[in-house]
């Protein structure tokens, strides 16, 4: 086991951290999620340490609530993308033929609407409730975990072992689980950390947009939708789910570059 | 010459034909899925009486396939349809929306592109040197940023704590040129840091990879300076792969706006869209998306074909 490098080592805990917060978040949070406990947008104070919201909230513990539902939603939103992707990925470049066909350009046709575009779309039809943006954000992002697993499947497919796997009888189940999966997996856990930033990224968004998670729960976007009139006044409550969305972002990212290096040299010299 | 029009217009073609699939599944969104879109309007109070007369209304008891023709045959003909809420013409009422947000456009478009390349130049000339690894942070921390953080950022400085520019971007048509441009400098800026990372990378990735080949090489060995290998050799063969760069980053920019719309109140497509999902007001959000799509299939498709015109390596696909 090699040391882990500094800045992976900072990613890994400020990642965790976040994790850990949004798991423990009733008992680690000062106030309850809704009760209004001073006045309207209060400056930090000792008991209240990033001041209080534009219903007199505490924006600490909004903040905190608000990381349990946003990082909740991306998460189960990237196992979607990732397990359905990357299995009809895989799936696409074992069967190849009209089946690859079929798949690959639906994937093309659904990447030629943008995202939010897309999602703002279906969402107008929809209820919006957190299992909808769940399953909608999850099959939108499906498609690039599809592109990337079916590319590298490809690449897989043709190598030696899958031959004499295929030789020996191998059905296409085992072919995909165990010997294509367990190859492709550096490539695919690195971008596991790039779809999560990106699904992050579209909740909050969404949520901005009043589209996502609906008051009164709180979430990171949401919580600068419900405070950004304070801007005006110079009061930066609004910028507090920002900060912490661009610092998971990061500390996400440092600790998938770690992962993607430590595989690929693994791979580059065994018993090195 | 005869095989590169052909390609063209192979492409053009294809563009055609992913906006046609792309209306279907815009119409499928919107028509087929699970929810009833009488009942999302009227909510779950409605009486079954209300809720059939809107479906007649609607013309939602026709079959899918009939209301799909009859919707494209409309948008063919330019006639968008009829808003639900408001009950207005929908082309009327996004033509003025649609002129603001690409004014917009044009102007974070106008700030980003030389920008992107100065700056991808500067970070080749200075590989691996401080100011190249100075750029390369700033950028790839601005990635991270939400598009309303940098524009709640952007507000907070130059608009309440210098009063520099207006921190709501209001336009109406009597307004002079400069106004505009006044108005839309914020949210523009904010565009700007939202597209210039990624422009900027890919510019310095396309020039770095023109610089690996052998007449760079050449021209390097017979002692031109690194700054006139790079002007008078690598750039005018990487102003291709550059085009191509800067038309996705464009197409990328078509989602960026909808969220800048919303931060600073400008009265341009995204806000519109978005003000009417919340209503669900479908026909709009269909003609919303349509446009977006079609703005950013064109851009990616115009992307691909100066790809084929640059490389003749292109036209001869295997």
């Amino acid at each position: 086991m090699k040391r882990i490098p500094p800045a992976a080592l900072i990613g890994l805990i400020i990642t965790s951290l976040y994790f850990l917060s949004a798991i423990f978040a009733p008992v680690i949070s000062p106030y309850p999620m809704t009760e209004i406990v001073g006045g309207v947008w209060d400056p930090p104070s000792a008991a209240h340490w990033l001041g209080t919201d534009n219903i007199g909230r505490d924006l600490l513990s909004r903040m905190i609530y608000g990381g349990r539902t946003t990082i909740f939603i991306a998460t189960a939103a990237t196992v979607l993308s990732f397990t359905s992707g990357s299995v009809l990925g895989f799936t696409a470049a074992v069967l190849g033929g009209w089946a690859d066909q079929l798949l690959s350009r639906f994937v093309d046709l659904v990447m030629s609407i943008p995202t939010l575009i897309f999602a703002l779309v279906v969402l107008s039809v929809m209820p919006v409730t957190i299992p909808i943006l769940i399953v909608v954000m999850g099959f939108l992002d499906a498609t690039r975990v599809f592109r990337l697993s079916r590319a590298v499947a490809v690449d897989i497919n043709v190598m030696d072992f899958v031959e004499a796997a295929k030789l020996r009888g191998e059905g296409r189940v085992w072919i995909i689980f165990r010997e294509i999966l367990p190859n492709a997996l550096s490539p695919l856990v690195a971008e596991l950390g790039m779809r999560f930033i990106f699904m992050v990224l579209f909740v909050s968004t969404l949520s901005f947009l009043g589209l996502g998670v609906q008051p009164p729960l709180a979430d990171w976007g949401g919580i600068v939708k419900e405070n950004k009139d304070g801007i005006v006044y110079g009061i930066g409550a609004a910028l507090w789910p920002a900060v912490a969305i661009a610092t998971l972002a990061i500390s996400v990212n440092l600790v998938a570059d770690w992962v993607l290096n430590r595989t690929t040299s693994l791979k580059g010299g065994r018993g090195g | 010459m005869g095989i590169v029009t052909r390609l063209v217009a192979q492409r053009l073609a294809l563009g055609l034909l992913l906006l046609l699939a792309v209306s279907v599944l815009i119409f499928i969104g919107t028509q087929i899925l699970p929810g009833d879109v009488a009942q999302s309007i009227l909510g779950q109070s409605a009486t079954p009486q209300a809720l059939a007369n809107l479906r007649r209304d609607l013309g939602l008891n026709e079959p899918a396939i009939t209301r799909y023709f009859s919707w494209l045959g409309g948008v063919l003909t330019g006639d968008l349809g009829t808003s639900l809420t408001s009950g207005g013409n929908i082309l009327s009422e996004i033509s003025t929306r649609l002129a603001n947000t690409l004014f917009l456009a044009a102007v974070a478009a106008v700030i980003a592109v030389p920008l992107a390349i100065f700056l991808g130049l500067l970070a080749v000339r200075y590989r691996e040197r401080w100011p190249d690894k100075l750029i390369s942070a700033v950028t790839l921390s601005t990635i991270s940023l939400p598009e309303f953080f940098i524009g709640y950022v952007l507000i907070l400085l130059f608009a309440v704590q210098r009063q520099w520019f207006p921190s709501v971007a209001t336009v109406y048509p009597s307004m002079s040129f400069l106004a505009r441009l006044d108005a839309v400098i914020l949210p523009a800026l904010t565009l700007t840091m939202v597209i210039l990372a990624h422009m900027m990378r890919m510019t310095r990735a396309a020039i770095l990879n023109v610089m690996q080949s052998a007449y760079v090489e050449t021209a390097e060995l017979k002692g031109l300076s690194t700054f006139q290998v790079i002007w008078k050799h690598a750039f005018p063969n990487s102003i291709a792969p550059i085009v191509n760069v800067v038309m996705l980053n464009l197409a990328y920019l078509v989602v960026g706006v909808v969220v800048v719309e919303v931060v600073f109140v400008y009265p341009g497509m995204g806000q519109y869209l978005v003000d009417h999902v919340s209503k669900r007001d479908v026909p709009v959000v269909q003609a919303c998306g349509l446009i977006f799509a079609a703005v950013y299939i064109g851009l990616n498709m115009i992307a691909d074909i100066v790809a084929i015109l640059a490389n003749p390596r292109l036209r001869h696909p295997k």
